[in-house]
């Protein structure tokens, strides 16, 4: 069903966590192939965010470990960026989106006259290109979340973990972000792993998705999607394949809270 | 004269009405009244007289800038030291816990009762009142430091913990920006600190700077020169604290909400 071996660039090996008495990760076996986007979804308190914040190497794994590139994961590392659902916190409120973006070139020693090229390319590519030098409060939901992500590519990412990104942005810009990203994943080629709670946006985005179960978190079931590229908001949504998926995913989360 | 408002927003008079007022009664009183001599009260026309006189003759001026440098030269120590310590309060738990009942027990000393040991240690002069006005205003600094740090966002953190981040570019690109707000806050609490102690210290014990002034005045039977000069630091400490006000929403207007839009109107 899935491709073991060589080809995944990630892998989850019996990766468990504990805080204290609680077991939050049980037991989670996973391969993620590179250019794959997988999304991840699951009642409240399944460990979705948990999960990509293991991948991230923000936290250590209690049980088990992360293979990545074929070495065992000890910590965060450049080229795996993370886009936060909180965009309003993990952007610096005292720097213009231009010097958001700098902060992560900054951070990687990018040589100085490299960086202004860059920036702009980047701000370009994410639709900002006329927004520089406003600062955080200065611009929409949506923006400031184009802009996090513009800073997360900054790094040349292989792999980008997205934390609910797109959770508090409104139904017509959450659409129009998901369409970008999926242009974005096929320039860049980076493998995305996607926590979501919205299952269509999981069925539209994703070459798999990754059911939870609570309590402890756990892998329940793994969706194969394969709905054809490129995707489109009503042609896609609209076909039997997307709904029939989208209502297993339904009955499945829906099974998975009881 | 007054203090820098809003460049954009017309001047409202309103509120000068009730000192009007009362100033125009005082004088009245002291010119219609019986005691139109007196060692103790001035009519507002002989404190108007008397202010120009000192500011004539240099007095006032050399006066003010006494107690200001005082209370600057206080004030920059007070910051450095204030800042430092409340960074490693904040950052360290350990240290923290280690010295919480030293700083407990300093803290409350009343500035006023430091000025035997600072004389001893400095004689008379700047340094000894500086150091008294360090030691006052570096409290505020210090607290409000370590809460700063404290309350960092966690997120924040975290941005740079992913982004591998070196320490010192964690406290100077997120740390020390992302506390400067509240850190400005509490440089315009320690200011006027500083200037309340630089006086103190000067009416208590060093012949220098305003406090001393009104002193001489006061000994001298001048009471229409130790009220211009009263009347002095009080302009003093409403322009500086104006300016700072004036200050902070310039170099903070990327505030979120509140700081913008002021500027705006």
């Amino acid at each position: 069903m899935t491709q073991i071996g060589q080809t995944a660039q990630m892998r989850l090996e019996g990766v468990s966590l504990s805080y204290g008495a609680k077991l939050v990760l049980s037991d989670i076996n996973l391969d993620i192939a590179r250019g794959e986007i997988v999304s991840v979804v699951g009642p409240s308190g399944c460990g979705k965010t948990t999960s990509l914040r293991v991948l991230a190497g923000l936290v250590s794994p209690s049980g088990g470990r992360i293979v990545y590139e074929g070495t065992p994961l000890s910590g965060p590392r450049r080229d795996i960026a993370i886009v936060f659902q909180d965009y309003g916190k993990a952007l610096l409120p005292w720097r213009t989106a231009y010097q958001n973006i700098s902060l992560a070139l900054e951070t990687m020693g990018t040589d100085k006259s490299e960086r202004p090229d860059r920036i702009h390319a980047l701000l370009k590519l994410i639709g900002l290109g006329n927004h520089a030098d406003k600062f955080p409060s200065q611009m929409s939901g949506g923006m400031q979340q184009r802009l996090q992500i513009a800073r997360a590519l900054a790094q040349e990412p292989s792999v980008l973990l997205m934390d609910e990104p797109f959770g508090a942005l409104d139904a017509m810009t959450r659409q129009t972000l998901q369409d970008e990203l999926l242009t974005l994943s096929t320039k860049t080629g980076a493998t995305i792993y996607f926590v979501t709670h919205d299952l269509e946006e999981a069925v539209y985005l994703s070459d798999r998705v990754v059911g939870l179960l609570p309590n402890p978190g756990r892998v329940g079931r793994i969706f194969d999607v394969n709905l054809p590229r490129p995707r489109d908001q009503l042609t896609t949504r609209e076909s039997p394949e997307f709904l029939h998926l989208r209502h297993e995913l339904y009955q499945f989360v829906k099974g998975a809270e009881q | 004269m007054t203090a820098p408002a809003g460049p954009t927003r017309p001047f409202d008079w309103r509120p000068l009405a009730v000192p009007l007022a009362l100033i125009t009664a005082w004088e009245l009183a002291m010119v219609l009244g019986p005691a139109t001599t007196s060692e103790t009260l001035a009519a507002p026309h002989a404190v108007l007289v008397g202010f120009f006189t000192i500011v004539a003759d240099g007095t006032l001026l050399t006066a003010t800038a006494q107690t200001l440098g005082a209370a600057l030269g206080g004030l920059a120590a007070a910051v450095a030291i204030g800042l430092v310590l409340g960074l490693v309060l904040g950052l360290s738990a350990l240290i923290d816990m280690l010295l919480e009942v030293s700083i407990e027990a300093i803290r409350p000393v009343p500035s006023i009762a430091l000025v035997p040991l600072a004389m001893m240690i400095y004689g008379f002069g700047y340094r000894m009142e500086m150091s008294i006005i360090a030691f006052t205003a570096m409290w505020p600094v210090m607290i409000l430091t370590r809460t700063a740090i404290r309350d960092l966002e966690p997120r924040l953190l975290e941005v740079a913990k992913a982004l591998r981040m070196s320490f010192s570019d964690k406290v100077m690109k997120i740390m020390l920006p992302a506390i400067a707000p509240r850190v400005f806050v509490a440089l315009r609490l320690a200011a006027g600190v500083a200037l309340v102690v630089a006086i103190t210290v000067e009416i208590a014990s060093n012949p220098q700077g305003l406090g001393a002034a009104m002193i001489l005045a006061q000994q001298t039977f001048h009471p229409e020169l130790t009220l211009a000069i009263l009347i002095w630091i009080g302009l003093l400490g409403y322009g500086i604290n104006h300016a700072l006000l004036y200050l902070q929403r310039r170099l903070f207007a990327f505030g979120t909400g509140s700081e913008v839009s002021h500027d705006a109107r």
